[in-house]
């Protein structure tokens, strides 16, 4: 479904489906020209998947609930992912698939980052 | 038609995370956590998703989109320091929540205060973005 989407975004309106580049182009005034495919491609992402929870018993999505921490991931994915123009969606499924060196560079760096973060978090310092 | 191709994409998008489990950070951490209890099931969601798109890229020789204009040209292969920096900063991130963008939207209706909490903070760090990387391009001059 996934790749489903990604497809479908470049097949018929010829843009990456990149979740960061098309947000981010909204919150930093980048994508001003396009904004309106912009807030459609959004409200469909926020929108449907709420649709579908009550087909599960149970939808959790363990976030923690450590403001700090939350506070901190959240700032530095809206960062990273804007410094490197794209995430796992732009770089990781868009990127690799065309054999992009930069995405499978930045792929290759946030999972070892993520890797890392996880290992110190978790297993080091037990605050997640 | 554009934005209602861009309203279906979103949802198909949203639909995959969710059932998927990119939205459950406990399983994002366990397939970013190679040193503990590594739950390598998300790598056949990636895997999953980059098959069709491989084929989409393929599609898109000689053709044009259905809606007009032109495919996005396959980017320079050049690695910058921004590619770099921002990617770490991403990934570490990633693991701290277990969160990436996309999950972030699509969770934020059922994610409770956490998930609002977190798609804040990700719009604020993106909003300082540029800044930040005029910081990093002059530090790395």
């Amino acid at each position: 479904m996934i790749g489903g989407a990604a497809a479908l975004f470049l097949l018929v309106n010829g843009r990456i489906m990149g979740a960061s580049g098309i947000v981010g182009g909204l919150v930093d005034g980048s994508g001003k020209s396009n904004w309106r495919e912009r807030a459609a491609f959004v409200a469909g992402l926020v929108a449907v998947p709420p649709m579908l929870v009550p087909l599960y018993a149970e939808v959790d999505t363990h976030i923690s609930q450590n403001v700090f921490v939350i506070v901190a991931a959240g700032l530095l994915v809206g960062i990273g992912s804007r410094l490197a123009n794209g995430c796992t969606s732009g770089h990781g499924v868009c990127g690799i698939s065309r054999f992009s060196l930069r995405g499978i560079v930045a792929t290759v760096f946030y999972l070892l980052a993520g890797g890392m973060s996880v290992l110190l978090f978790k297993h080091l310092l037990g605050v997640i | 038609m554009r934005l209602l191709f861009a309203l279906i994409s979103g949802g198909l998008f949203g639909a995959g995370l969710l059932v998927s489990g990119m939205v459950d950070t406990t399983k994002v951490q366990g397939w970013l956590d190679v040193f503990g209890a590594w739950d390598p099931t998300l790598a056949f969601v990636l895997g999953g998703a980059i098959l069709p798109m491989a084929v989409a890229w393929r599609f898109t020789v000689g053709r044009a989109p259905k809606l007009g204009g032109t495919f996005p040209p396959k980017p320079e292969p050049r690695l910058g320091h921004n590619l770099v920096v921002g990617s770490l900063l991403f990934g570490a991130g990633w693991g701290l929540a277990g969160l990436c963008p996309g999950p972030a939207l699509a969770s934020v209706s059922f994610g409770g205060w956490g998930g609002l909490v977190f798609l804040a903070a990700m719009l604020a760090g993106m909003a300082v973005a540029p800044p930040a990387r005029r910081w990093v391009d002059a530090m790395a001059a």
